[in-house]
């Protein structure tokens, strides 16, 4: 039997690898890999706690939360092309237009 | 320990090695291949779970479609390698917000959850007509928003990237 609270420490361990991801990178698409990272720690979470309480909800909602995440890529990559071809740089400290 | 606690060992091992190489990488190319292994071995794990549709659905969409995406938004982009161009100046705050983050879940996941908890009861199963009979029977309506929010995102993704006819 594998203990739960070994399961919610490796996906604390990933969301925190992505926590660490999103604030270092500068590079946008970097960025988006370490949201992917987070997303899959959510992932892992919803799943145990399905296996724990014998209940198909936190796999639906994984399927969900995967879909949504392609949908987020897609549209995120897409705005990153755009941003490279206006800018020839995609690093997200040079992108401060709309900063207060 | 069981086969089950080994193999769920290895693969939180290699899945937490290569996330950290996912985001230290200095090769972005790198990087999305370490975000392969990561992505599947938590598709293995979803399978030590027992959720056996969502690991496949793992491996085909994220690890088949998401990182080809990846590797295409690098390719359209001239990605600079080397470590001062793909990280920013405040990397060691980040990785101090990071670690406290990590401290902070850990206390409170072993102050909630006693080590004995087995994930698993004996004889659960999650298996793909169980999921399916979910989707079909309580999320119906859920499901068609995630559709329709696709065709959405399509759409969006191909109005954005496209090129501008008129100057």
């Amino acid at each position: 039997m594998i203990p739960l609270p070994m399961v919610l420490l490796f996906s604390a361990f990933l969301f925190s690898a992505g926590v660490y991801g999103v604030l270092a990178r500068r590079n946008a698409v970097m960025v988006l890999m370490a949201i992917e990272l987070m997303l899959n720690a959510v992932n892992v979470n919803l799943v145990a706690f399905s296996a724990n309480i014998r209940s198909m909800n936190g796999q639906v909602f994984a399927l969900f939360i995967i879909s949504v995440a392609a949908a987020e890529v897609g549209i995120g990559l897409a705005i990153v092309i755009l941003l490279f071809r206006n800018r020839e740089s995609i690093n997200v400290d040079e992108v401060s237009l709309l900063k207060w | 320990m069981t086969g089950q606690e080994y193999a769920f060992a290895v693969l939180a091992a290699v899945g937490s090695v290569s996330a950290v190489a996912t985001v230290t990488a200095r090769n972005v190319v790198h990087a999305a291949l370490y975000l392969v292994v990561t992505l599947s071995s938590v598709g293995a794990v979803y399978l030590l779970l027992g959720a056996e549709f969502v690991a496949w659905v793992q491996i085909l969409i994220y690890v088949g479609a998401i990182v080809i995406l990846f590797l295409f938004g690098l390719m359209l982009t001239k990605a600079p390698i080397g470590r001062d161009s793909l990280d920013n100046q405040h990397r060691w705050v980040g990785a101090l917000v990071a670690l406290g983050v990590f401290a902070g879940l850990a206390f409170l996941i072993q102050d909630a959850f006693p080590l004995g908890d087995a994930v698993t009861a004996p004889g659960f199963r999650g298996s793909t007509e169980a999921v399916g009979r979910s989707i079909f029977h309580s999320y119906v309506l859920p499901f068609e928003a995630v559709s329709f929010l696709l065709l959405a995102a399509l759409i969006g993704a191909v109005v954005l990237a496209r090129k501008d006819d008129e100057p």
